[in-house]
């Protein structure tokens, strides 16, 4: 039991709780402010994966971007100053059944496949990730790596962008 | 050493309480807030598998980047969507919005 | 035992933490680990704690310069030159009735002025001081910069939503706007630089240490002032200082969303924002005026500290500057300014920086660093040069187009609202905005 799995579980047990939080908490602003709680529990896992750029991109993101965006839409979109009585529609216990079978199934899905091994870190490979940087940005515009996927998803955040502003603007 | 299952249980966890989430509440942006966490998930799952099996090469992390630019599209059209109902139907309650039911 | 020359006194913060870690190591005889955790836990109070004590030395300094700037003294009866002024500001804050606004919410009311303050603080973590001496040396530090600003932007939302009150929700939702509209040419223009770094052969062209060795022929502001003009420019708006101070201007907003807080939760608003005003100008130092770099530093890297120290003061003196000097400006003038002036400007300087600096590096290998900076220099001129003229025509455009549909016998606010939508560069917004009804 080395430090790293220390700090593994204890941001892992923090995540999960947040993100439990955030599913049954009847105040909706507060359920948003457990989500940014649970978005940086998983920015601090990738750390731990040593995916840097990665983490910082989902502070960035999720946490300075989206979650701001579901405060606003929240705080815009109440009905009157006191919250819903009831948070949870008539069907979570079957969600809740749904849920844990998911789970289940989804931890169990290993045991599943005949040939599977658990790949195990060698140590040799923390050399060689560091350029990791150059490397993302070279693989994201060379025509035979991942260009096209990369002007796709540009293309899909003009259309998003487009289709919002369409959407949600003001009709004059 | 973190065992690559530990990640993949946090991320089946997460996956499984964010799916929770959006089966069982009634706000529409509670339901918004359950789909992000599933999309952190996937991404747990992804950044994981990358590196514990191809640490050297590079598309686990293009995969991962390309799905946080369709998650911030998504969260943001859904968003706008949900304003934009708000305005139609004073309400942001998912039950209430049956127009389509048969 | 590490050795005391003269060498180590130059380099005197190296060689402490040198000493320190051989003492614990050696001496104690504490595993690895406990050594490298208390040497962290270290690192991070004695930053925290220089950073934190800053914001008492500049409010003075704000305030005594800025009064200066109206043509009077400021204070100047608490102490010699009213040095004291700051710690009687303390006490004054400390003093007062601690209130929570019935029908708050007590938990993120209280934790918003922290959030705000830890927001900047984590910051401080990765300003590189000298050669050697920096908090967290990580790959990426440009980018965790923007995402802890992304941080303080939360806390400013969530301060003005549980105070439980309508100007408070109002001022935060302006707040946010402004907040999250001038990050995306900020960010833009903070990846010019990096681009430059990378041409210079830094090895991660995002870290901040990076960035500070890279400069050590040319400071950046030479070969891309474009950038470091956009960069200071979205960080003031970041800071939501004037002229972009819409959001917490008494006569405007009352006080936007702060106006529950009082006492120490207040004190805890305005410690963050000094502290994030000279963040920025430590920052702008950093990326664009060479950070450590100086003459001598390489021999005795303490001189970096004193360096640093010293650009960032100048780049604060710049923002009292500015402060005084330009009019406040209106909110809907200042998305369109960010929309449709910063972001297309900014763009444009990324490719057009991009494309040159490759150029350079195909055509002319040899050029090394000072001559890649000149070439970047001469193409940013050209694009100033560029923007302005497009400007100036456009601006041209629109009063002619003005002043044919008003005739010349109206020159009152139907004139200068055209033409405040035709032009969008700084100063003649702001000399539009004059015209608005701000004071």
């Amino acid at each position: 039991m080395d430090i790293s799995q220390i700090i593994f579980l204890i941001v892992a047990t923090a995540t999960l709780i947040s993100a439990l939080m955030v599913v049954t908490t009847r105040n909706l602003v507060h359920g948003a402010l457990w989500l940014i709680v649970a978005l940086f529990g998983v920015a601090v896992v990738f750390v731990l994966l040593e995916a840097g750029f990665i983490a910082v991109v989902q502070v960035v993101l999720f946490i300075g971007a989206i979650a701001i965006l579901i405060i606003f839409a929240m705080m815009l979109t109440r009905r009157a100053l006191s919250d819903e009585p009831h948070q949870t529609n008539s069907q979570w216990p079957i969600s809740a059944l749904v849920a844990a079978a998911s789970f289940v199934a989804l931890t169990g899905l290993t045991s599943f496949l005949p040939d599977w091994q658990w790949p195990s870190l060698a140590a040799s490979d923390s050399a060689q990730l560091s350029g990791n940087l150059q490397q993302l940005g070279y693989a994201l515009v060379q025509p035979n790596q991942f260009a096209l996927p990369f002007q796709v998803a540009s293309v899909l955040l003009i259309v998003a962008l487009i289709g919002a502003v369409a959407v949600a603007g003001e009709k004059k | 050493m973190i065992p690559l299952s530990w990640y993949l249980t946090l991320a089946a966890a997460l996956f499984a309480i964010g799916l929770y989430g959006v089966l069982a509440r009634r706000n529409a942006v509670a339901i918004l807030m359950g789909v992000e966490l599933m999309i952190n998930a996937v991404i747990i799952n992804l950044v994981a598998f990358w590196r514990y099996l191809q640490p050297t090469g590079i598309s686990g992390q293009v995969f991962a980047v390309i799905v946080f630019a369709v998650a911030a599209a998504e969260a943001s059209v859904g968003l706008a969507l949900i304003i934009s109902i708000y305005r139609r139907r004073n309400s942001v309650v998912a039950e209430e919005m049956n127009l389509l039911k048969w | 035992m590490p050795e005391f020359t003269l060498q180590s006194l130059g380099d005197l913060i190296v060689y402490l933490g040198d000493l320190l870690r051989f003492l614990l190591g050696v001496q104690l005889g504490l595993p690895e680990l406990v050594v490298g955790l208390i040497m962290n836990l270290l690192t991070v109070v004695i930053v925290a704690t220089v950073a934190l004590l800053i914001p008492v030395f500049t409010i003075w300094l704000e305030r005594k310069v800025a009064g200066r700037f109206q043509d009077r003294l400021g204070p100047n009866r608490v102490g010699p030159y009213g040095l004291l002024q700051s710690i009687a500001d303390v006490v004054k804050l400390l003093g007062k009735e601690d209130i929570t606004p019935a029908g708050a919410d007590k938990v993120v009311y209280n934790l918003a002025p922290l959030l705000s303050v830890v927001s900047v603080i984590a910051i401080w973590a990765v300003i590189p001081f000298g050669p050697g001496m920096i908090g967290a040396d990580i790959d990426v530090g440009i980018l965790y910069v923007v995402a802890i600003s992304g941080l303080g932007t939360i806390a400013i939302k969530m301060g003005g939503w549980s105070s439980n009150n309508k100007f408070a929700l109002l001022g935060a939702f302006r707040t946010v706007a402004q907040l999250v509209s001038y990050e995306v040419p900020m960010i833009v223009a903070l990846l010019i630089p990096v681009i430059i770094a990378s041409g210079f052969g830094a090895r991660h062209p995002m870290s901040m240490q990076e960035i500070v060795i890279a400069q050590g022929n040319v400071w950046f502001i030479i070969a891309a002032p474009l950038a470091a003009l956009l960069f200071f420019a979205t960080s003031i708006a970041e800071i939501g200082r004037a002229p972009f101070d819409l959001l917490e201007a008494e006569s405007e907003i009352v006080a936007g969303f702060h106006i529950e807080y009082t006492g120490m939760k207040f004190g805890m608003w305005m410690l963050g924002e000094f502290l994030h005003a000279f963040t920025i100008c430590v920052l702008t130092a950093v990326i664009f005026l060479g950070g450590w770099q100086g003459p001598g530093v390489n021999q005795w890297p303490m001189l970096g500290i004193f360096y640093l120290f010293a650009k960032s003061f100048f780049m604060y003196f710049v923002v009292i500057w500015v402060r005084s000097t330009l009019p406040r400006i209106r909110i809907d003038h200042l998305l369109s300014f960010n929309w449709k002036f910063l972001v297309p400007v900014s763009l444009v300087a990324l490719v057009v920086t991009a494309l040159a600096q490759k150029a350079m590096a195909e055509w002319l290998p040899g050029i090394g660093d000072v001559g890649q900076a000149v070439g970047l220099f001469i193409v940013n001129a050209i694009l100033m040069f560029a923007i302005v003229e497009f400007i100036r025509r456009g601006a041209r455009e629109a009063r002619a187009q003005a002043e044919a549909e008003h005739g010349s016998g109206e020159p009152g606010s139907g004139a200068h609202d055209e033409v405040s939508h035709g032009e969008a560069s700084p100063g003649e917004a702001a000399a539009a905005a004059t015209h608005a009804p701000a004071h």
